[in-house]
């Protein structure tokens, strides 16, 4: 199930909010760790995010928010890829997630929701081993 | 300046007592707690200059705090204008002294509540402001003559100075007694904030405008407010926080003088507008620096000969990136430092971060307590009591000129650069920032400068505050009412006018207080202006 090669991600921030510190530093240490990455830039839609994902061919859509619109942006870029019977790409945010929305994201299909502050190395490690687990364990061998 | 009798002596007969002459200090004389007499300055070189003193490295006047506190600013918004004039009228009762409104995100783009872009971000980090009505209700019972305003707005800032002109009109106040600062910085949205809404030449013409036609019609306002302080929470170093930030405010002086503005006159109302994070003397040191190299750019660059128009005047507000999730109450004691540090520093104003703000906006007791810190500050520490007071320290002035070296370095690359506009538009700001921002996160990752009470496994606590998300339904049903009372007619002919006015060279204000008045709101004027400038579209 799992491909081999670079792992590929799309990075993008939804809705109006314009910080993206956050998730230029994660595009960053993804492409010091051999990832390919797509980032969609400032003020994309849902649709927008998930038409470049299938079009990119990716394995994970990363979204950041700081505005407290999650709610209603994450849970889009979820519905449309169910629509586009594309839930085999795995989704991950980050940004400021009030903890009591956190259970609602992953039942929506987040695998993980990264708070300010999360070291880097722990967002690679964990597409890492959900994405390329063998070569994890090479790895570590 | 002689060396032969040194200051405080030669400095409080030349300036110091002239000045508080016309602007008596707070108190006769000013005391340690164990009755001490406490000097307005303290100096250990002879040569150096004094407070009040160009370059005014010191401090902008000579009895700074003696004579009066900073303005303890709290920047708030959010849900609605109902909510937050509640809020408002709250800190102005606990003492605050001056207002600082938070936009939500579609008022700053400029979309209406109402607008399939605005879905999800209806007054949630700030208040959404579409039409006059929208502005009176934020401002209700809030004497607008008196109270000076400050409104962090930037894309739409021309649109907010119109809203609140025609807003006087309404309540029979003369334009000339407004009194705030409008942010109407777009240089810095392109380079780390990110509400842009129009290409960079369009919205450098909308930032003259404002700052024309407030000088003419406006003249208490602040019509731009240079700010650094997003510059530094996108992760630059202290360095580069001045000198990106003074490198833009060398870019709107020339935009003014190209357009033919009075350059004394433009000095005269600049102001600015700095973070303060937690290396207490590298901040304090860094305002310092700050001050007296925008002193000399006025001076070299502008040829300006006008103590007021070469002084730095700013804001400051503690940095919103080291507050921390974990162990939330900790911030405090962070914020406590980076307010005494703006204080230290030589400040005019001041906002102090909520110490939950790294799990949502503060709720009121915690807007409260950042309050409370800026009067303990005031009125319990004595640091009010003496201008400058780090100033002498080989410490602090040694740091005080390895910062302006630094920044002075990074103005001169921007100069060979082209200047701030190329700077931006060849990516060269946005990288500076963004290799200074992952270093420090690596640096953080690596266990180097984890932030005390961080683990990797610790427990976040609930967010103590929420928008109530029905509030863009209500905000909705109230637009479409407003929609359909007004002159349908008379709004396509208003919005005609604006978008005559936008392909010609002419100040935009009149027409968009004539439209807004008319009842045209924020959104229909932005589509308006975008037909002609075009929109900003960001690539990644």
């Amino acid at each position: 199930m799992a491909r081999s090669g670079p792992i590929r991600i799309l990075l993008a921030k939804p809705g109006l909010d314009g910080h993206d510190r956050g998730i230029r530093l994660v595009l960053r240490a993804l492409r010091d760790a051999g990832m390919e990455v797509i980032y969609t830039g400032l003020r994309t839609t849902a649709e927008q995010i998930v038409k470049a994902a299938i079009e990119e061919d990716v394995e994970a859509i990363g979204l950041s928010s700081l505005s407290g619109a999650h709610e209603t942006h994450f849970v889009e870029v979820s519905r449309f890829l169910k629509e586009e019977n594309a839930e085999d790409i795995l989704l991950f945010g980050g940004g400021i997630i009030p903890q009591q929305d956190i259970d609602s994201l992953k039942k929506a299909g987040f695998d993980h929701l990264y708070p300010p502050g999360t070291p880097l190395e722990q967002i690679v490690a964990d597409l890492h081993h959900q994405l390329r687990p063998g070569e994890m364990e090479n790895d570590n061998a | 300046m002689s060396a032969e009798s040194p200051p405080p002596a030669e400095w409080k007969d030349r300036t110091w007592r002239p000045f508080v002459e016309g602007h008596p200090e707070r108190a006769q004389e000013f005391l340690t707690s164990g009755g001490i007499p406490v000097e307005p300055m303290y100096s250990t070189d002879p040569a150096s200059e004094g407070a009040g003193e160009y370059p005014f490295t010191r401090g902008i006047h000579p009895s700074m705090y003696r004579g009066r506190l900073w303005t303890m600013r709290q920047y708030a918004g959010y849900s609605s204008p109902a909510e937050t004039n509640a809020r408002f009228r709250y800190l102005l009762e606990k003492g605050q002294t001056g207002l600082s409104v938070a936009f939500d995100l579609p008022t700053q783009i400029g979309y209406d509540s109402d607008a399939p872009e605005a879905m999800g971000e209806v007054g949630r980090v700030g208040v959404p402001i579409n039409t006059v009505d929208d502005l009176d209700a934020l401002l209700a019972e809030i004497p607008i003559d008196s109270v000076s305003i400050s409104m962090t707005i930037n894309s739409t800032a021309s649109i907010l100075l119109s809203l609140l002109v025609a807003l006087a009109r309404r309540r029979g106040v003369p334009a000339s007694k407004l009194r705030g600062t409008f942010q109407n910085d777009i240089l810095k949205e392109f380079i780390a904030r990110g509400t842009q809404r129009f290409p960079v030449e369009p919205s450098m013409r909308l930032v003259v405008d404002v700052i024309e036609y407030c000088q003419k019609e406006v003249p208490a306002f602040y019509p731009i407010s240079i700010s650094g302080y997003h510059i530094r929470e996108a992760g630059s170093t202290a360095a580069q926080e001045i000198a990106f930030t003074l490198a833009d405010g060398i870019a709107y002086m020339e935009a003014c003088r190209d357009r033919g503005l009075d350059l004394v006159s433009v000095g005269r109302r600049l102001s600015f507008f700095f973070n303060s994070h937690n290396q207490l003397f590298e901040e304090v040191s860094k305002f310092r620096a700050a001050r007296r190299m925008w002193a000399r750019i006025c001076r070299d660059r502008f040829g300006l000969d006008d103590d007021r128009a070469c002084q730095l005047r700013f804001h400051s507000q503690t940095g919103g990136s080291t507050l921390q999730a974990m162990e939330p109450s900790n911030n405090v004691v962070r914020v406590t430092i980076q307010a005494l540090a703006a204080v230290l520093g030589g400040t005019q104003s001041l906002h102090t971060n909520g110490w939950d703000e790294a799990l949502s906006l503060p709720s009121e007791e915690a807007a409260r307590l950042a309050l409370r810190t800026q009067q303990i500050i005031a009125s319990e520490s004595g640091v009010a009591d003496c201008v400058d007071p780090l100033g002498g320290a080989p410490f602090i002035e040694n740091m005080t000129d390895a910062i302006e070296q630094e920044a002075l370095s990074l103005i001169h690359e921007i100069d060979e650069r082209g200047g701030m506009l190329k700077a931006i538009r060849d990516g060269y700001v946005r990288r500076a920032i963004e290799d200074s921002a992952y270093k420090s996160q690596l640096d953080q990752d690596s266990g180097k400068t984890t932030p005390i009470g961080v683990t990797r496994d610790g427990e976040i606590p609930e967010a103590p505050f929420s928008v109530d998300p029905a509030v863009e339904t209500q905000r909705k049903e109230a637009l479409s009412t407003h929609r359909a009372k007004r002159d349908q007619a008379e709004v396509e002919s208003h919005l005609n006018h604006i978008e005559a006015a936008a392909s010609g060279d002419s100040n935009m204000i009149p027409v968009m207080v004539d439209a807004l008045e008319a009842g045209c709101t924020l959104g229909e004027i932005c589509t308006t202006l975008s037909r002609v400038f075009g929109e900003f579209q960001d690539h990644g």
